[in-house]
Order: C-alpha cells, then structure tokens, then sequence
C-alpha cells in the first residue's frame, strides 16, 4: 500500500493535528503529512510537487479556502491531486462553490474516522 | 463571504425554544464524535456557569449572538488529550486551542441544524479567556440558552445568547 504525502490546510494548529490523526485513526496510511496556515502558505507547498491528497478548511484569514481552490486552477504540479475541503459552517452556498472551483469532496466538522474514510478512499483511486 | 453575509442581513431568525434541545444535541454529538468524549446532560443544572476556561465565538447575520463553552482547565486539558492524543503534552496551549476547536463547531453544528441559519449566519474565529473572576454582559434585549453537561464528575457549560 501507497503511504500518502499529505497536506492539511487550516489556520488552526490543534485542527491540523485532529484532521491528520482522524486521517490515520480512518486507516489511511500517511507518509509526509506537511501542514500550511492559509491558502498562500499551501500554495508555496503545492508547487513543490508530488502531493497525494490536499484537506483544507475554507474559512482562513490571508487567502482562505476558496480563493486557495481557484489559485490551484493554473499549478501544474496540483493537476490529478484531489482537493476535500473541510468545514464548520453548515453553509451549503459555500460547499457549492468549493466543489465548481474543482475540490473533489468535502467534509463537515463534526467527523467521524469513518466518515474521513468514506470520503476520501474513493479519490485516492485505489492507492488505498 | 461578502455574498453570504450581504444575504444573511436579510433574514433575521427568531429564536424558539427547540433551540435549547438543538444546542444540547449539537454539542453532545461534537464531543463524541470529536473527542470521544460522552456528556450527561444535566435536565435541571443548579448554580451558574463557572470553570477557569471560556471558549467563544460569535454569530452574525440572520442570528447575532454568541456561543460560549465554560469549564476547568483540568477538563479541557482532558479533552485536548483525547483530540490529540501525545501531541497535546507537547504543545502548551492544547487545552484552550481544543476548546476554541469544540466550540467553534458547537456553533457551526447548532447553525447546520437549523435550515434556515445555515446559509445566513457567520461564526467569528474563537476566543478562550482564561481566569475565573469576570463578568460577561450581552447588550440587551437578549435571550440565553444554558446547558451544563456532565463529563465524569466535572461540569461543562455550554450557552448560547442570541439578541433579539
């Protein structure tokens, strides 16, 4: 099995590190796990290359999640790396858009490994 | 954002009193399902919020208010530990972040339960205060919910005011 190099993007440190062990507590098997504050710091991550998997909340000071989405658009090297987006809000005018801004998935805060699983697995295209 | 918020000026909700079981059932399910964490909650508290750690965060939009969780620092150094498991002895500032974590989506859950607060209300980022000795004062006229919710022997305060 594939281990994952994943990046988590969230203005929350203690949020970063909930969504990388509910990633692992889901079964995923996680190499690099690399971690961005806002849209701009997972940007500079992304052009380095060779991500697996991107989990970033929406609601971020500086860039937040959906302007991050858009400005994947033109990086070559974010082509093929699916985007879930995570989120507190209950807003549905706001999954909307994340997913027509081409984020693959999305999921609502309060989770469940199992649900964190559900979600993902079928992106990672049987890596796992 | 500036879409969201220029819709949820429009649509002012009132607040029910199914709201009180809504925030109790929002609140229970993110320590489950966030921290593992089971709370009892208590049908007739006795005394008034108290506990060295206050979460908040702010509602605007078709709800204006706040959600608050109150509780003792050794309880949200527990709940850190379950969230995070060895990283939160690592990391000082684990139990007031966890909180504002749980908080945060107390809130978000209570206004996802809610249809027509979804799409119209907007949280703020969380604050914690730390320290016993203060007094919260919501602008008048304000309508509260409190819940305390037992978590072994120690209580949690969870309240919602919303301005009418």
């Amino acid at each position: 099995m594939k281990k994952l190099k994943v990046l988590i993007v969230d203005d929350s440190s203690v949020m970063r590190k909930i969504v990388e062990r509910s990633l692992r507590q889901a079964g995923l098997e996680l190499g690099e796990v690399l971690e961005a504050g806002n849209g701009a710091e997972a940007l500079v991550e992304v052009q380095k290359g060779s991500l697996d998997l991107i989990l970033s909340d929406i609601n971020m000071p500086a860039v937040d999640g959906l302007e991050f989405l858009k400005n994947l658009a033109g990086v070559e090297s974010a082509k093929g790396v699916p985007v879930v987006m995570i989120t507190t809000e209950g807003s549905e005018a706001r999954v909307v858009e994340a997913l027509s801004a081409g984020a693959k998935g999305y999921i609502r805060k309060p989770f469940t490994p199992d649900q964190v699983r559900e979600r993902i697995a079928p992106l990672l295209g049987g890596a796992q | 954002m500036s879409g969201i918020m220029s819709k949820a000026s429009h649509v002012l909700v009132k607040p029910e009193s199914s709201w009180k079981t809504i925030l109790e059932c929002a609140t229970v399910e993110v320590f489950e399902m966030m921290a593992n964490v089971h709370l009892d909650p208590e049908p007739s508290p006795e005394g008034v919020p108290s506990g060295d750690f206050t979460a908040m965060v702010g509602m605007a939009g078709a709800l204006c208010g706040m959600t608050s969780i109150r509780c003792p620092r050794a309880v949200a150094a527990r709940l850190a530990a379950a969230m995070l498991g060895e990283e939160s002895t690592a990391n000082p500032s684990a139990p007031e972040d966890a909180l504002g974590e749980l908080c945060n989506m107390v809130a978000g859950n209570f206004k996802s339960k809610i249809s027509t607060l979804a799409d119209h209300c907007l949280l703020s980022v969380p604050t914690v205060i730390s320290g016993e000795d203060y007094t919260l004062q919501a602008l008048q006229p304000v309508q509260s919910f409190v819940l305390a919710l037992r978590h072994e022997s120690e209580k949690i305060w969870v309240s919602l005011l919303v301005h009418e």
